[in-house]
């Protein structure tokens, strides 16, 4: 019996969720086109007051992008499961916990990668001086990962029950809170000239820590949640 | 070709049985499958007949009875990938194409020695539908492209849940030529089905569940 080896498997599921969220477009486009609408109307809500928007331009951008990150959390193994593919990948010949991380991969690439490409945009249009553009970019860059592991777990923990999205919401609302205080941390202390690599290395360690746990946990709770 | 002795069953189960709240799903079983065997597993609607496939194929936890595979208690890590299961739903993406359902299979699962994606379609009879996204497809052709699968990938035991549902006669037969080839080639398959069926290998053996 010739067994694919892990790389042609992981290759094979990544490119499966790809095509399936190409296949989707207009599902990617929606939580960019979310970010647009909150980050446009926030200087029509407050007045065209420069320093104003300047002092929130950054906690303003990262709440939008991981609010608009959750709007697609919902749906990562919701298709799975009732089309049965999930029982499939669980009876394949291979480790469920790097098939599952691969699905978070294709998740966080078609959902928060396009929103990380208009956070430049986003930005400038609150006035964030380009100087901690960077930055924001470094934080998000390990936030929005973090997220889609971190939600990636809950999601597959609620994955039995139905209408799970408030279930979703509250459990979620705890473990984004530090990652919202890092990332915003680091963006405050570049915007007032002071050193903000402390906070972006406490995201990266978190981010590490979840790339190792998340995907086995996941696999956990799913084998649970079929298992009834 | 398996070299196991015909003594030594493929799988068997020995006062296997399985609880849901508390509430015995079906009675204590006992079988013996063979390598080259056919089972027919019988029930009426909710006799537990797919709860028994999805608790062999490892979905489901065994609530009470031991599962021997070729002979040792079963370890789910060694029968990894030696198991295929077909259950009510299909497993297929439905915004992908059949040859790309199947490509998928063969990435994760491996391909059985000579065949092929595009050998596996031509066989199963879907012309003209391979490159169709399967939500346009009916359902009789859905489950065509799902039984692909058991021509791509290598298992030595199939589990078929209500493998004829929505097939025409070509299809029924079709399900039964690859049955046979498949036991005629030293694997063992198990059925579920509530409505009669004819094999054409002559008589299969029967597991009749009941409550």
């Amino acid at each position: 019996m010739n067994r694919p080896g892990l790389a042609t498997a992981c290759a094979a599921m990544l490119r499966r969720d790809l095509t399936l969220a190409w296949r989707r477009r207009s599902d990617i486009a929606m939580p960019v086109l979310y970010a647009l609408i909150v980050a446009t109307l926030f200087p029509f809500a407050l007045g065209p007051e420069d320093t104003l928007l300047q002092r929130i331009a950054g906690g303003v951008v990262l709440v939008t992008v991981l609010l608009a990150m959750l709007l697609a959390l919902d749906a990562m193994f919701a298709s799975d499961i009732e089309d049965g593919s999930l029982e499939q990948l669980v009876l394949s010949p291979q480790p469920l916990a790097l098939l599952l991380g691969m699905k978070i991969l294709a998740h966080w690439l078609t959902t928060a990668l396009p929103l990380i490409v208009i956070t430049p945009l986003l930005a400038a249009m609150l006035h964030l001086p380009a100087a901690v553009i960077p930055v924001l970019l470094l934080a998000l860059l390990l936030a929005t990962p973090l997220l889609s592991l971190l939600g990636a777990v809950l999601v597959a923990l609620t994955a039995g029950t139905r209408r799970s999205g408030m279930l979703l919401a509250l459990m979620l609302l705890p473990l984004c809170v530090p990652a919202v205080i890092f990332a915003a941390g680091a963006v405050a202390a570049a915007q007032q000239g002071l050193p903000w690599l402390a906070p972006i290395a406490w995201l990266a360690a978190a981010l590490v820590l979840a790339v190792v746990l998340a995907p086995l946990a996941c696999a956990a709770a799913l084998r649970i949640a079929l298992d009834a | 070709m398996t070299a196991t002795p015909a003594a030594v069953p493929l799988l068997e189960a020995r006062g296997l049985s399985f609880c849901r709240q508390d509430e015995p799903v079906f009675a204590p079983m006992d079988f013996q499958l063979h390598a080259g065997e056919l089972a027919l597993v019988e029930g009426d609607n909710g006799s537990g007949k797919t709860t028994l496939l999805r608790m062999l194929a490892g979905l489901l936890h065994a609530g009470e009875g031991e599962l021997y595979w070729r002979g040792a208690a079963l370890q789910r890590d060694a029968v990894v990938g030696e198991i295929l299961f077909l259950g009510h739903q299909l497993g297929l993406k439905a915004d992908l194409t059949p040859r790309e359902n199947l490509r998928i299979a063969a990435g994760l699962h491996g391909a059985r020695k000579g065949a092929s994606v595009a050998s596996v379609l031509a066989r199963i009879g879907l012309p003209g539908y391979e490159d169709e996204p399967v939500r346009r497809l009916s359902a009789g052709q859905k489950k065509r492209a799902a039984l692909a699968r058991l021509l791509l990938l290598p298992a030595s035991l199939w589990l078929l849940d209500e493998p004829y549902a929505n097939l025409d006669r070509i299809g029924i037969a079709l399900v039964n030529d690859l049955l046979e080839d498949h036991t005629a080639a030293g694997g063992a398959a198990m059925v579920t089905s509530h409505g009669t069926v004819a094999f054409h290998g002559g008589e299969p053996r029967r597991i009749r569940m009941h409550d």
